[in-house]
Order: C-alpha cells, then structure tokens, then sequence
C-alpha cells in the first residue's frame, strides 16, 4: 500500500498544486494529508470542485479534484459543457466504490458503469496500482499537458493508505 | 413586489454598463445565456471570460480564480437561476472569505434566456441567503446610482461581496459568443498571466 504522503509528493511532482473536493473514506489519507499541509480547499458539491479547478487553472495552477465515483455523475455537465469544449484540463482523483459489486447497494450501478462513462464522454483515465505509481503519474501529467481535459485517476480501495472514520 | 415601481428599475445591460464603467483591469466571470451575450456586446475585453454553458458554477469558477490570484479582484455577474442552481456555493465563498471576490448577481427573477419562466428569486431574498452565509459587504440595489455607489465601495473593500441588482426582464439584442471554447481559454488565461 502506498502511503498518503508519498502519494501527494507524486503528485506535486508532476505539478499539481490545487486541490479540491468532496470527501470519501478511500481517499480520507489523502485529504488528511494535504488538509495537513494546507492545500486542500473543500467543496461542497463535486460539480463546484471542477468549477473551482478550472478558476484555479485560469490563475495558472495545475489542479486536481478529489471525489467518489457517485460525484462523477453531479460532476459530468460542468465537466462536459465546460472543460472538454473549453480545452480546460483537471486531475480527477476518483474512489471506485462499488468495485465488482462489493459495496453498498448505492455503488452498485455507478461501481460497474463507471469506465464505460468516462469512456462515453471520452475522459482519459487508468487505474492507479500500487506497483505502477510512477508511471500512472508520467501518464496523468502526460494526458493533462497534451490534451488539456480532465484525465480520471481511479482509486480502488487499499491501494492508498487512508484514516479509519 | 418588494422593490420600487417597474419604471426606475434597470435592464440588465444599462446595470452591467453601470458597473463596466467602474471596471479596470479587474477579471471577470460571466454566466451563461444573454448576461454573457450582453457583456460581450457591451464591452469585450480579454480578461472576460463568458461561459456558454455549466449553468449554476459562475461563483465557482471565480472562486477557483480568486483563490489562485489573491492579488486580484475577481468580478462574477451571474444570474439569480444561476446562484440556485448552485446555492452550496454560497456557503463555500461565505466560509473561505476571498477577500477579493465580487458577487454581482443580476437578478430579473426569471429564466430569461429560456421564456421568462419565473424564479424563486422572487420570493426567496438570494442577497439574505449570501449575508446568513458569510458573504462580507452584501447589497441590494434598483437604481443606477446605487449600483454606482455599492460597487465602487465593494472595489474598494475586502470581500467577499454580494451585491444583487434587481432587474426588469428586458433583454438587449445581442449575438452569440462569435469565440470558440478553446479561444477564450487561451485569452483568458493568457490576461492574468
């Protein structure tokens, strides 16, 4: 498992240097940790997030948006009707809640359908491991720069270490 | 009806004129539907950027701004179905206070770019909602010369600030966005560096 501070430091160092969202336990290390170093903004709704990254993005930082995969749904209009035809690019850190089927029932259908959506609407997004770190992230900061739209990074649970709530 | 007769109230492009006038070099932000229309009409300039879709994110996005740019004055027009649709965004700027963010909300009660179908704005007060949640300077005007008056105050004072201008239906003639997406990105972003 990988833990929650050398995460960030990955991500800083691909340049990442705004981060927002909305909270979920398998990415409670993570906000723990930039809460803790004081870059972590919290959004109330996720489709605020991608809003707020893309000010961020105007005022010349790299941002990056931290949600569950239930958010990706309040999420896809700003992220349709503004960064993919306005060429504005974001991280999008997503949980995969509901990872072959084993969640509660409210994962369930977003858990198997999630891939296939960002698929649709043509978000670039891999999956992150443990073993494949460095390269998930020459990847992400790779798509970002050379596409300028949002790139999803998918986390499954364990692969980051997180707080027990 | 809450305000003074229909006859002293502005349309939107005589207020958003009102406040273009005051305007320098500061970024601006501007909602989706006519209000971008009408700003592109009345005074284009590279640090606008009109959004043409994403309704309900206008705070948003200059919130995003504001935080990356505390150096400068962030100025958003948005609209009253706009802020509803994204009412948690109130309780986001009211708790992280940017100093530098102006709230300009042009509020016709109604969804004009669609048919004029009524708002709640009509009897929810949008500018009570931005006091209870944090908003600093909060203001609602009628008349130009208090649009004048408040604004030049909310330049001058630290934020974040509301000032909801009450406006008839009217709306000015005015073409699509003749920019590409991609265009006013670059633009955009190319005026604050």
């Amino acid at each position: 498992m990988v833990e929650a501070d050398d995460f960030v430091k990955g991500l800083q160092g691909i340049g990442f240097d705004f981060f927002t969202g909305v909270p979920d336990t398998i990415l409670g290390g993570i906000i723990a940790h930039l809460t803790e170093e004081g870059l972590y903004t919290p959004a109330v709704r996720e489709d605020e997030a991608v809003a707020m990254a893309a000010g961020a993005y105007f005022g010349g930082k790299t941002p990056a948006v931290l949600m569950q995969n239930s958010g990706l749904g309040n999420a896809l209009n700003v992220l349709e009707s503004l960064n993919l035809i306005y060429r504005i690019p974001c991280l999008l850190l997503v949980s995969w809640r509901g990872f072959e089927g084993k969640d509660a029932p409210e994962h369930l259908v977003m858990g198997e359908t999630m891939t296939t959506l960002l698929d649709t609407v043509k978000i670039p997004h891999r999956t992150l491991s443990a073993e494949t770190m460095v390269d998930d992230l020459q990847w992400t900061a790779k798509t970002f720069m050379e596409q300028r739209i949002p790139v999803a990074l998918l986390l499954k649970k364990s692969i980051v270490k997180t707080v027990q709530p | 009806m809450i305000g003074p007769e229909e006859g002293v109230m502005q349309s939107r492009a005589q207020a958003m004129a009102a406040i273009f006038e005051l305007m320098t070099d500061q970024p601006l932000i501007v909602c989706n539907g006519f209000p971008s229309r009408e700003a592109c009409k009345l005074r284009d300039r590279d640090q606008n950027f009109y959004m043409i879709g994403s309704m309900g994110v206008t705070a948003g996005i200059g919130l995003g701004l504001a935080l990356a740019q505390p150096q400068k004055t962030v100025v958003v027009f948005d609209g009253d179905g706009n802020v509803l649709m994204g009412l948690g965004t109130l309780a986001t700027i009211g708790a992280l206070k940017p100093k530098n963010l102006i709230h300009v909300v042009f509020d016709n009660e109604v969804y004009g770019t669609t048919g004029n179908q009524p708002t709640y704005s009509r009897v929810v007060g949008l500018d009570k909602m931005a006091r209870a949640a944090g908003y600093v300077n909060v203001e609602r005007v009628w008349e130009k010369e208090d649009i004048v008056y408040e604004f030049k105050a909310m330049l001058a004072d630290s934020g974040p600030s509301f000032l909801l201008i009450k406006i008839n239906e009217q709306l000015e003639e005015a073409d699509r966005i003749a920019f590409t997406p991609p265009e006013m990105t670059k633009r955009f972003k190319e005026s604050l560096s």
